[in-house]
């Protein structure tokens, strides 16, 4: 790694402050991606402004017959949180499954949103449950916010402080992981709200991150069950083709992910 | 350079450090506590689980100056006047190492499994899955899985006891 300066901000303001006195800084979460990114001299950020100890980014409450994630929120403390498993049951088994037990008590929520990397689960879920992701400066739409691969609408110093996630009558996730980094090769997210209306997200499949899958909504908006998306399957073509799995193979794992998404929502 | 503080099985330490010094590098090299092992050093293998704050982390991707404040275990923290960790007794109960080189990590995940579901509470399924994030080369993970499963059992057996 290379040498870089640390500091650990008390509030947004003084974040902000941090990162625009700083060459070339980055945010620091949980830091389970940046870190090995900068072991690897992938990344050498001049300075690393840890927002983690910022207090309007702790902790989950109940908004709006929804949830509000606040971004320094661990995947440990989502998985576990009575809150969101009442409410949001994909949502708490999908913070379950991301990485391993000792990631998931590091990475927090607003840094895998902020990375939006391909391969990662939450995004899936903060299109399908149409969460909304709040900022020092705005709120946005979680299809407003995840922008493409490895990008996001965020500027260089904003940082995200919550995710709101709506409430919903049926969620669940279904991945593929990669035997060997866990990662999503592919992975469905299905919910269905209070008004019955549906959204299918897929992750790790798409050449620019996540993407919906609005052939399964409507097939899943007239008949909610696994047989109703058995024969739907996202084009080859704009995804992604690896040597971990081909485009033609990850296409047919959405429609089993998929599948296994609705069988356990229902 | 700065100064980071916390507490390390129990004692107040402090050391002027590089900003860039993993927790790992301030565990092994300034505190030259080499029990914590570096294997994969990409997050991936857990050799160097430890706790900080009661939790279970990779300390090869942890900023010692993230752990400023903090209270860190180490398995060199584990034991007490002497006696093993039950978790430490059992792994060598069981043979639950081959080779070694995992085992600090093993046993470092193995503790904060059974602090989350509680002792007696662990069955192999669930601690095979809980796993996930510690890699054994040797592939000796049937009798980590027992030493794990006898300790649990038994640190059930101990707290009732103590009732």
């Amino acid at each position: 790694m290379y040498e870089t300066n640390y500091h650990k901000a008390g509030s947004t303001a003084e974040a902000g402050d941090l990162i625009s006195k700083s060459d070339d800084a980055k945010i620091l979460g949980g830091g389970q991606t940046l870190l090995p990114t900068m072991k690897q001299r992938l990344a050498a950020p001049s300075d690393l402004v840890d927002v983690t100890g910022i207090p309007e980014l702790q902790g989950i409450s109940e908004s709006g017959g929804g949830v509000s994630i606040g971004a320094a929120t661990t995947h440990s403390e989502v998985a576990s949180s009575d809150l969101v498993k009442q409410k949001l049951p994909g949502l708490a088994a999908l913070a379950s499954g991301i990485g391993d037990p000792a990631v998931r008590h590091m990475g927090t929520i607003g840094g895998s949103v902020a990375n939006n990397d391909p391969a990662a689960d939450y995004p899936a879920a903060l299109v399908a449950l149409g969460a909304s992701v709040v900022t020092n400066k705005r709120e946005l739409g979680a299809e407003d916010f995840f922008t493409g691969l490895f990008e996001t609408a965020l500027d260089e110093d904003e940082i995200v402080v919550s995710v709101n996630f709506p409430g919903a009558a049926a969620s669940a996730y279904s991945k593929y992981p990669n035997p060997a980094s866990r990662y999503a090769m592919a992975g469905v997210f299905v919910a269905k709200s209070s008004d019955g209306s549906v959204k299918v997200a897929v992750t790790g499949a798409g050449q620019d991150g996540v993407f919906r899958m609005g052939e399964m909504e409507t097939a899943l908006g007239g008949n909610w069950s696994p047989d109703a998306v058995a024969g739907i399957a996202p084009a080859a073509d704009g995804l992604l083709s690896d040597l971990h799995g081909s485009a033609a193979y990850r296409s047919n794992l959405v429609t089993v992910m998929a599948k296994r998404a609705v069988a356990a929502a229902s | 350079m700065s100064k980071v503080s916390m507490v390390l099985n129990g004692k107040s330490v402090s050391a002027d450090v590089e900003d860039r010094t993993l927790l790992v590098s301030f565990i092994r090299e300034v505190r030259a506590l080499t029990g914590t092992h570096v294997g994969c050093d990409t997050s991936q293998c857990g050799a160097c689980v430890i706790l900080v704050n009661g939790k279970a982390v990779k300390s090869c991707t942890m900023l010692a100056a993230q752990a400023d404040g903090a209270e860190v275990v180490t398995v060199e923290g584990l034991a007490s006047n002497g006696a093993l960790h039950p978790v430490q007794a059992a792994f060598r109960e069981n043979h639950g190492l081959q080779c070694g080189f995992c085992t600090p990590g093993m046993i470092m995940s193995a503790v904060d499994m059974i602090n989350r579901y509680g002792a007696g509470n662990l069955d192999e399924d669930t601690i095979r899955h809980e796993l996930e994030g510690n890699i054994c080369r040797c592939t000796g993970y049937h009798n980590i899985v027992k030493s794990i499963k006898a300790a649990s059992d038994q640190m059930a057996g101990m707290s009732q006891a103590a009732e």
